[in-house]
Parts: C-alpha cells; structure tokens; sequence
C-alpha cells in the first residue's frame, strides 16, 4: 500500500481536476483464489460535473467507488494505485483522515434506501447527526438544518415529516431523504450507487431531475453508477464505460452515445430496445457471458465475447492487455482502427 | 372468434389484519379490481405498470395460480376461477408460468432434469423416447447443452438459469406462456439474448404471452397488444402502436415521458413529472385513481370512475379510461408537478 503523501502535486495527478483515479487495482482473497475486481483503471472527475460509470453486475464499478470511499475492510481487500481528491491521496489515508472527509466532503447515496436508512431512528436524526459531527452544531441547529434539506428535496411537510421514521415514507420519498442525508454538509463529491435502480419509472424520472437540480444550484460533483445507458444519457456529462474490471471506453455522453467505438458499448446499445426502434428486427445481444474476475482472460477481457477480434490480426486481442487510448477525450480500448471503428458503427446502425 | 384467454372484470382483494391476540380484518388491498383484457391464440400481450399496480397478481389469477375475489378466467370460454381439481387438470399443462428471479424459482436440490422433467411426471406424460430424451431437446430449444442434463442449477449463470425456467415452462406444449417480468433480474447484454430467445419460440411454436414488465421499451418489443395498469385497474390498452405512438391517457404519456432513453437528443422530449409515489391500495382513491396525481384532475374524477371505452379518433380495440384524455401524440408541453423541480 501507499503511504499517505501530503505534497501538493502528487506524481500521478495531473491538471485541475479534483478528483483523479490512477491505475486503480482492487483485489480479494477468496477460498478460491484471488478476485481482481478492479484492474489498472484511471478516471478523473471535473469539478460540477457528473460521471456516469457504466457496467454490468461484476464489472467493478460499485467496487471503484468503495475504494474512493475507503470502504473496502483491509484484512481482506488489497487496494493499489493512488486516488487523488482535493490535493489528498485517499489510498492509505489514515482513519481520521478519511472520517473528516466521509458524509463531508464526499457523500454517498446508496442504491436501497430502505436498508442504508436505520429503522430505530428519525430521518430528522439521522440526517442532523451528519450535520453535527461534522459541523459541531447543536441538536437543534442540526434539526433545522434537516428540515431545511427535506424542503429541498421536496418532502412536502417537512416540519412535522422531520420525525419520522423511514418505514413511514414511500420508495421515492426515502430515496429524497437519503439524497438530503448526503447533501446535509455540502459535500464537493456525491457517489451515487445505483441510485434509482430499486425506482418505478416515474419515480426514478423525479428523483434523476433532482440530482441535476440540486447540482445545478450547490455546485456539486457527482458519480453515478449504473447499468443503465439511458439513465447516464440523461444525466451524466461524462461516461467510462467499465467491463470485468477494466474501463473500456471514456469521453463525453454525446461521444461514447452517439459514435461508440468499443464492441462492448456496442454491444450494450444494441442489446436495449428503444421507444424508437424498429419492433420487427431482433436484438443484437453481446454474445456469451461476463468472465469470472478469478481467472479472466489474457489480453483484451471481451474479446471471448468480441465478433470482432478477427479484424485485428493474429492473437493480438488474446494476448496483449489493449490500454485506453488517446489519453485525454474520447478514448477506447480496442486494438480496431479508428477507421473500421467507424465503419462498423455505421452499420450496426442501419436497420434500426 | 373465441379469445383463448379472457378475463372478465377481475377482482384479487387480499385481507389486511391487525390487532394484537385477535387477528380482525381490517381492510383490503385492492391489488386487481374490475379488469377485463382478452388474449388471443397465439397473440403476445403486455402488462406495463410500476410496482404494486398488480399487474403480477393479475397474472397468477390468469395461471389460477390465486383464487379470484370477484370475475371469471375464461380459457377457450370455460370459467377456470371456480374450477374443481379435476376440472383444471386438462387445462393446467396448457398455461405455464416464467417467472422473475432466476435463483428462487429454481429447486437447488434437483438437477436440471430432475426440474424440467418434474412438470411431465405429475401430468402423467410419457414422450416417445422417455422424459430424458426430451429434456435433452428442450435444453437443446432454450439453447443449453443437453450434455448439462445432470447439473445443478447453482452451476448456471443467471441467464442460464432463465433458460432452464423457460425450458420447464415449454415441457407441456403450453398454449399460453405467463411470464412474469422474466427478463428484469438480467444484465442487459443477457436481457436481449433471452428475449430473442423468447420471440423466436414464440414465432416457431405459435405460443400466446401474457408478458409482465416495468419495462416499456421491452414490452413494446415483444407485444403486439398493450395494456396499461395502474393501482389495480387497467387505464389504457390497444394495440401497440395506439400505445406507443397516440396514447390518450395521461398515467401512459407520463409513462412514457420518464422512460430514460440511451439517446443522445438535440430536441428534448416532452418531459411529465408526477408529484409523489402511487397511493396505498389499501384505501385507493375514489373515482379515478390517478387523479391525485394528475394535472388534469377535477371535480368530476374524485366522484366516478371513469369507464374503459373507445375515445372518438381512436382506432378499433383501443381503449381508455379518462374522463379528460390528452390528445393523441407523445409530443406537448411539459408537465412538472414535483414541488422540488418546480
């Protein structure tokens, strides 16, 4: 593990952006062997924009974001490569270090809010006692501070709604007083895990209008995680597109949406059907099935799944480890040129 | 022509019991109240709405799978909600379920023939060449090596795992398949190869669906009729076009407006925003019951239920239950209720 560096420019961070992933690794020990659930990834965050990271289950992404977090237990989870975030190394940060800045400075918003909420207390308590352990406040600034949070998430009656407690509150209306539980300081960088998947349709459209409404207005970063395109399509600026581990493809929403260039995303677009498609055709679903990060493959990690890695010249794909690549904007990692990219794109296209 | 499936004005109440010692009933939940829908030979139905609309309930009552508080289950015209053991015997192989969670509707402790095999062994079928040589075909069908025969279920994938489930639904040459959001607990790229999966079997064996999911897009690929529920009624059906491209209701134009779309859009989309989450069908609204959600709503919604009929302009089979519907596009001026948003 890294020790804990406290020099202003850190060897792997690199321009103003104030939250920078470096050849990330994460690996547990299991009765099995070793799982490598996140292998060599680098990502950075700019300040008031959202990251959407995409992936199927396995891929690493909520693993990623543990580690930000500091969350992984040390006796069992090997972390390696640096995380910058606001002039910090967070890997091997100490644990004062990392309590200072959870529910502080980076917030999470969990996935289930049913279980990430205790049932013993109030909302209005367990959102203030963020507000007080950060902040230093009393109880009853503390419970200000929460009904002023709920109003802004738009619980209606808040001054009565402040006490409580999460069994009494609908899906949306908890996953709202999870979203006012993370924001309760300010955070500079929310960690949203899957935010809406447990949401109706509906619910999950007023829930996504929110986060971008409240980034809007405070200024925050946000990671979003999820597996659905169309959710990042919606709200994300950016996109890293993850798979076994590994990220395979980042750049702006309109350039991994609108002109993918890795088979996976590829893949992934084509395997949804869409309100637009045509009903008549069927799906193009990725072939076979996610690796198991025990043993993955060598080389390119899709390409047992790639239709293709026959394009490309001999072993290539099985045997070299492609990297993202440019470095900075749209990049892929897929030894295809950029040209039969293109091609292939275009007509994946057609017909649908 | 007589619809293979019909049900007439569906009732499932399920009794709702508090008290301390002495359970009294207190209430009901309304899950499925008053719903007619028709399925054909062959036709492909979808069921859309959010959870706890009862959209899973209606299709346990349609499998008889649950006893109906009220209405008929017709199958070929003859009333199944009542019928006796051995009445149902004939007609059970001919219904079969698919059902969500891979994992749980699985017996860990049988083998994938043991699974499949299990429903010809209770309805007393002996394919020629023994249950062993068809489970090999059907697993052969669903697209799972039939070498797999004597494994696990904890030895698939969860995509494999579906398989089997569907392959165990086909065993019996079932002429209605029920399949209850049978591709939600996928990842996507697995989602697309078992609906394929789904469609072609549905082509080549001319099996009608009653396909239940949360998933508009999906259902609009699958489903050449549509019906839309909300808390235990159905607000809109017709046919899927109707549907998808000139709804009427606004519960299904809200619908559609909040379906995140993998598109990168240089026009934006009509946007709905509904404020709040579905009432408790524990105590639904009186009259219709979207209105206390809708922008529409008046005086005339809170007094009666607005009847299922064929609004003037709308093709023949669509049909809509609002009293004020929305004109016939899916384009039109936001609506944002959400007091957060606003």
């Amino acid at each position: 593990m890294t020790a804990v560096t406290f020099t202003e420019t850190g060897p792997g961070r690199r321009g103003d952006s104030f939250l920078s992933v470096q050849d990330l690794h994460v690996s547990f020990s299991t009765e099995d062997g070793v799982v490598k659930a996140v292998d060599g990834l680098s990502f950075e965050v700019e300040k008031g924009t959202t990251l959407g990271i995409v992936g199927e289950s396995g891929s690493g992404k909520s693993v990623t974001n543990l580690a930000i977090l500091g969350l992984h237990n040390s006796e069992h989870a090997e972390i390696g490569g640096e995380i910058w975030f606001e002039d910090q190394e967070l890997v091997g940060a100490s644990r004062g270090t990392l309590e200072r800045l959870r529910g502080n400075r980076i917030a999470m918003i969990f996935q289930d809010p049913l279980t990430a909420l205790s049932p013993f207390h109030t909302i209005g308590r367990q959102i203030g006692e963020v507000y007080r352990k950060h902040k230093g406040t009393s109880k009853r600034e503390a419970r200000d501070r929460a009904i002023e949070m709920l109003e802004r998430v738009g619980i209606p009656n808040a001054k009565v709604r402040v006490d409580d407690y999460p069994h009494h509150f609908s899906g949306g209306m908890r996953q709202r007083v999870m979203i006012a539980m993370a924001l309760v300081c300010d955070p500079a960088l929310v960690i949203a895990d899957e935010p809406t998947t447990a949401l109706d349709v509906t619910v999950q459209a007023q829930i996504l209008d929110l986060l971008k409404d409240l980034q809007d207005q405070m200024g925050t970063s946000i990671i979003l995680i999820t597996h659905d395109l169309g959710v990042v399509a919606q709200t994300a600026h950016n996109v890293l597109v993850m798979y076994a581990g590994r990220a395979v493809e980042r750049g702006t929403v309109r350039e991994v949406l609108g002109t993918p260039r890795h088979p996976y995303t590829w893949g992934l677009l084509s395997s949804v059907p869409r309100l637009g498609s045509s009903v008549d055709v069927p799906l193009k679903p990725v072939r076979g099935t996610p690796p198991s990060l025990l043993n993955p493959p060598p080389g390119c990690r899709f390409h047992p799944r790639c239709d293709y890695r026959n394009l490309v010249g001999p072993d290539l794909c099985s045997t070299e480890q492609p990297e993202l690549s440019p470095e900075r904007g749209h990049g892929d990692a897929c030894y295809l040129t950029l040209q039969q990219k293109q091609e292939i794109h275009t007509q994946l296209m057609e017909g649908r | 022509m007589q619809p293979l499936l019909e049900l007439k004005g569906l009732t499932k109440y399920f009794p709702v019991t508090g008290g301390f010692i002495f359970k009294r009933q207190v209430g009901n939940v309304h899950a499925v109240d008053g719903v007619d829908l028709k399925v054909g030979e062959g036709e492909t139905v979808g069921l859309v709405g959010e959870s706890g609309c009862g959209k899973s309930t209606l299709g346990r009552l349609a499998a008889r799978l649950y006893e109906p508080t009220f209405g008929k289950v017709l199958y070929r015209g003859q009333d199944i909600s009542t019928a006796s053991r051995r009445e149902l015997k004939p007609i059970r192989p001919e219904i079969q379920m698919i059902f969500q969670d891979p994992y749980s509707s699985l017996n860990p402790r049988q083998t994938v023939g043991a699974i499949i095999s299990g429903p010809m062994e209770i309805n007393g079928i002996n394919p020629p060449g023994g249950h062993e040589k068809r489970v090999r075909e059907l697993l052969e069908t669903v697209g799972l090596n039939p070498e797999h025969y004597n494994r696990f279920p904890h030895e698939f994938s969860g995509g494999q795992r579906q398989r089997i489930g569907i392959a165990r639904a086909l065993a019996l040459n079932p002429k209605l398949i029920i399949a209850d959001e049978p591709v939600s607990a996928l990842d996507v790229s697995i989602q697309a190869q078992v609906i394929n999966l789904l469609q072609e079997l549905q082509r080549d064996l001319g099996i009608a669906f009653l396909f239940i999911a949360h998933d508009l897009a999906v259902v609009r690929h699958f489903s050449q009729r549509v019906a839309v529920m909300y808390l235990g009624k159905v607000v809109e059906v017709g046919d899927r076009e109707s549907i998808y491209l000139r709804p009427r209701h606004p519960y299904t134009h809200a619908l559609l407006s909040a379906v995140p779309e993998a598109t990168v859009e240089d026009e934006p989309r009509q946007r709905i925003r509904l404020a709040g989450d579905v009432p408790s069908p524990i105590n639904p609204p009186t009259g219709c019951r979207f209105r206390t959600r809708c922008w529409k709503a008046q005086e005339r919604c809170a007094e009666e239920a607005p009847p299922l009929i064929q609004l003037a302009g709308n093709r023949e089979g669509h049909l809509t239950a609002c009293h004020f519907p929305e004109a016939p596009t899916t384009s039109g001026e936001d609506v944002v209720l959400d007091p957060a948003l606003a």
